[in-house]
């Protein structure tokens, strides 16, 4: 994994309701450049919302997102998501178009490479993640497993400065699990900033720098993963915790 | 007189198809193929503004679609195409004098955009909320997004409505012949009808049957291919993805 320009990210105070329905209620969250973040906690408890808070996929009613220091809410929110890589439980790759063709297209389309630079970025990228073999195939033909590899190579690929995962292993056949965590754990390692929504409580007690607990659309608790998973404070916590290990 | 002359005479008088061949083939077939072309494309190009309108976020955009829809799938065509080609007239004759194929060919289109928009509306809507939302956390304008991604799946999946909905325009070309129509503009049905009208039998509009039969029923296997190739997949691809896999594994 190649070193990256990350940049620190930092949430404060956001809310969010669909209707009447509040989902996000004041969350905070700072990820100083280059760490990682592990969101975990119970189904509904906001922490998809968060990330879509984050790149604007949904507006925050309230709060501010800071990448690099600068309010991210007042720019282009389409300017803002080239600089913020997400990765979806679903995957979400292009049936209609090549695994190569999944990456090429932000590349020529947005990064506006030409034909040939986007190919070889996409190529490199996909060598990465080990897929290179893969560039001619369709999504479908691929397993979970590398289909997911495929998303993570297409965010990448856009070079940004903050990745975002969204229960990036929920979809996939256990067996399929480690291979995408261990890239994640790398693209870690090489110091990307990232905020990482999981159920995977050994990738987050190994991996993050920090461990966030969000409860009814807020952070309960956060610390290092040690304070978290040996030492938590709040009785909500310690009751997930003992449902889930 | 038995039934099978009687049949024979009304239907299968090879004179008289014979004699009306040469003018079904250059006149005919030639102006209902003009005809059902332009309006496919014009249609589907209207139908892809209705489906566009349709799928808006906004409802002063939303409204018109449906209503538009609304009236022209819910209209008998014949009384649309009147209203519009001898409607209109006195007002396009000063372009283009009265030819009744534009006005003809708009009301085949207008029709047929309720029906096409629907069908892309649909196909649309049938794509994953995801593919949109993964378009957009990559950088995509709404815009870009529907244009690069969406829509374009959207489309494939509804490719045998969409040809479905052209061999209906096929047959419904016909019914321009209510414009009045010149000697050089007939289409299919009305030189069969009028060479069927001299001779006294039936057999110039069978034959002009097996024109339209020519034109519509490859269409036909043309839907079954699509929708063959839509449950299944492309079976030349997943092949290579194949032989690609196994040369990898040998590797």
């Amino acid at each position: 994994m190649r070193t990256v320009e990350a940049a620190s990210l930092e949430v404060s105070g956001v809310e969010l309701a669909f209707g009447s329905n509040k989902v996000l209620r004041g969350v905070d969250l700072a990820v100083p450049a280059g760490q990682t973040a592990c969101v975990i906690g119970p189904s509904g408890s906001g922490k998809s919302t968060l990330l879509r808070a984050i790149n604007r996929l949904l507006e925050p009613d309230a709060g501010d997102v800071k990448l690099g220091g600068e309010s991210v809410l007042r720019g282009d929110a389409d300017v803002l998501r080239r600089r913020i890589g997400m990765v979806f439980q679903h995957f979400n790759l292009f049936p209609h178009k090549s695994v190569l063709d999944n990456i090429t297209l932000p590349l020529r389309k947005i990064k506006k490479l030409d034909a040939e630079a986007a190919q070889a970025a996409a190529r490199a990228q996909l060598e990465l993640v080990g897929l290179a073999h893969k560039a001619g195939a369709r999504p479908g033909n691929l397993s979970g497993g590398q289909q997911q590899r495929v998303a993570i190579a297409r965010a990448l690929a856009m070079e940004p400065e903050v990745m975002l995962f969204d229960e990036a292993t929920s979809a996939l056949d256990p067996e399929l699990v480690k291979g995408v965590l261990s890239l994640m754990a790398d693209l870690a390692e090489a110091g990307m900033t990232m905020v990482v929504v999981t159920h995977e409580m050994g990738f987050a007690r190994e991996v993050a720098d920090q461990v966030a607990f969000m409860d009814h659309g807020v952070v309960v608790e956060s610390g290092v993963p040690e304070q978290i998973f040996d030492a938590a404070e709040s009785a909500r916590l310690r009751q997930f915790l003992s449902q889930v290990l | 007189m038995d039934i099978w002359s009687t049949l024979s005479d009304t239907f299968l008088d090879w004179e008289s198809m014979k004699a009306v061949l040469p003018e079904m083939l250059k006149v005919g077939l030639v102006n209902t193929l003009i005809l059902a072309a332009a309006s496919v494309v014009l249609g589907t190009l209207l139908g892809m503004i209705v489906a566009v309108l349709a799928l808006s976020s906004k409802r002063w955009l939303r409204w018109p679609a449906k209503i538009y829809t609304d009236i022209f799938r819910g209209l008998p065509a014949i009384l649309t195409i009147l209203l519009i080609g001898q409607g209109l007239s006195p007002i396009t004759r000063h372009w283009w004098g009265p030819n009744p194929y534009p006005l003809g060919i708009l009301a085949l289109s207008l029709i047929a955009a309720a029906y096409i928009g629907e069908i892309f509306r649909s196909g649309i809507q049938s794509v994953e909320k995801g593919q949109l939302e993964a378009a957009r956390a990559l950088g995509f304008s709404y815009t870009s997004g529907m244009r690069l991604v969406v829509i374009p799946q959207g489309v494939r999946r509804v490719l045998p409505a969409l040809v479905n909905q052209f061999i209906a325009l096929v047959k419904e070309s016909s019914l321009v012949y209510f414009l009045g129509l010149l000697a050089s503009q007939r289409e299919l049905f009305r030189i069969g009808q009028d060479a069927a009208a001299t001779n006294g039998n039936l057999s110039p509009l069978l034959l002009a049957g097996i024109f339209y039969l020519l034109i519509t029923v490859p269409l036909t296997h043309l839907v079954n291919h699509f929708d063959k190739r839509l449950r299944e997949g492309r079976p030349v691809e997943s092949e290579d993805v194949e032989l690609e896999e196994l040369a990898h594994a040998n590797r």
